[in-house]
């Protein structure tokens, strides 16, 4: 399964549109894959990632180890991961989506501290001397106004997760990852340009998606300028 | 478990210990071709990234350049690049550099930029010449963000390397390819655990690196928080 292809094919074409006509169900099935491992891989992330990033912004003391611990979690190379996984959950969609959720931890985590730790002290005192009390505070103030740097986090980890899915080709998963590595082992372009070029543009479609989500759920910060 | 007991044990054996094929070697072979593949993408990146950020030239160039690494999945790269120059040891390092040239470029740029025009107007007013300024003010100054940059690099190249073992190089990922083409997950998971150990000591001595980078006024924390930013969407297709 994971032999290489041989040199050789010289004349092989880096598209064969033949080949991806008579492919479309293939196609279509690593593409939805792809998208599928992806949501759920973000969407898991995203609710362990809300509760630790709440504990490590709020508690100082915690801060550290939270960071340590998801810190050595995105070191690990993937494929190192995915590898330390199989012996106990095997060749699965399991271990798969295990490494992926763990490579948003901290993108996530960092970005929702950073971006509760940006809102201004001030507007917090006049939430309170306004009444709110602190739950509502932190659900009706300091939450939305840390949505453009949690957001943020989100796009960096959705477009992260998106190439890192090509990885659990490898284990036998792999979404349009599958296509690429097909090109590998037979030596044959024109899967991996498709799965590649389908990689990246599914990357920037979700890119664009969720800056315009953003958009719409913070309408104050339109107009303002981000590096 | 008798399955860690199999991990222990595939460590214990001399032979995995010796030869091209053992550990040292694997190791040697590793940390070679992630350390020409870091210098060859610092060599390109740091003077693009310096450059522009010194003159406030490129800059969403130098931004997007991450944004659209990040997108480019490395397993394409690298496939991509057999498919350029054949198997070996050439399209892990053409792939390598190729990831790690966005993060060096990007940081060095937004490193030299975040200095303070202020204390670049001071420097000038103190009657110091450009090159002067960019080599006592600017560059100190920019150094921990450019050390970031190397770092994430750094992390990026030794994990790559790991699937380097696909297009018939060596390195340690060969242990965790040839544990799953044979199914002897007692390889698998050794192989796993060395590279997972590695990375580790690479990001944990970088980031000794970094602190030691910082100049001694701005050290200000002990874990510098910062969120990654992202452009806004126009600025990516632009």
């Amino acid at each position: 399964m994971l032999a290489t292809g041989v040199l050789g094919a010289a004349d092989d074409p880096w598209i064969r549109w033949d080949w991806i006509a008579g492919h479309i169900p293939v196609i279509r099935d690593a593409l939805t894959q792809h998208i599928e491992l992806t949501l759920i891989a973000v969407g898991i992330g995203f609710l362990i990632a809300l509760p630790l990033g709440l504990i490590a912004w709020r508690t100082r003391r915690l801060r550290g180890p939270i960071f340590s611990i998801t810190g050595i979690l995105y070191t690990v190379p993937s494929l190192a991961l995915f590898a330390l996984l199989i012996p106990f959950t095997g060749l699965t969609i399991l271990t798969a989506e295990i490494g992926l959720v763990s490579y948003t931890l901290l993108i996530l985590i960092r970005n929702i501290v950073v971006g509760m730790d940006a809102v201004p002290q001030e507007v917090r005192e006049a939430a309170l001397g306004m009444g709110y009390r602190p739950l509502a505070e932190l659900f009706r103030i300091d939450i939305p106004l840390a949505v453009p740097a949690i957001m943020a986090g989100i796009r960096i980890a959705t477009v992260t997760t998106i190439g890192l899915v090509t990885v659990t080709a490898l284990i036998g998963e792999g979404g349009l990852g599958s296509l690429i590595l097909d090109g590998l082992i037979r030596d044959f372009k024109t899967p991996l340009v498709v799965g590649t070029l389908l990689s990246i543009a599914l990357a920037i479609i979700a890119d664009v998606g969720l800056a315009g989500l953003q958009r719409l759920v913070t309408p104050w910060s339109r107009g303002r300028v981000r590096i | 478990m008798t399955f860690l007991g199999q991990a222990l044990q595939w460590f214990l054996d001399g032979s995995h210990w010796q030869g091209d094929f053992g550990i040292p070697n694997r190791l040697f072979e590793h940390l070679t071709m992630s350390g020409i593949s870091l210098l060859a993408a610092a060599v390109i990146a740091l003077p693009i990234g310096i450059t522009l950020g010194h003159f406030g030239r490129g800059g969403n160039l130098a931004i997007n350049v991450s944004n659209v690494g990040r997108a480019i999945p490395s397993f394409a790269i690298l496939v991509l690049a057999v498919q350029l120059v054949g198997i070996g040891a050439l399209p892990a390092f053409l792939a390598l550099v190729a990831l790690g040239v966005p993060p060096i470029l990007t940081n060095s740029y937004v490193g030299m930029r975040e200095v303070d025009p202020e204390v670049r107007e001071a420097a000038t007013g103190m009657g110091m010449r450009q090159r002067l300024i960019l080599w006592r003010i600017e560059l100190p100054i920019a150094l921990p963000l450019i050390m970031a940059g190397v770092r994430t690099s750094a992390v990026n190249i030794v994990a790559t390397a790991t699937l380097a073992a696909l297009v018939a190089w060596g390195g340690l990922g060969r242990f965790i390819v040839d544990g799953l083409s044979q199914r002897d997950y007692a390889q698998l998971f050794a192989g796993a655990l060395l590279v997972a150990l590695l990375s580790t000591a690479v990001e944990l001595g970088l980031a000794a690196a970094q602190r030691l980078a910082t100049p001694e006024g701005l050290r200000i924390q002990k874990y510098p928080l910062e969120a990654e930013v992202v452009p806004t969407p126009q600025a990516m297709i632009a």
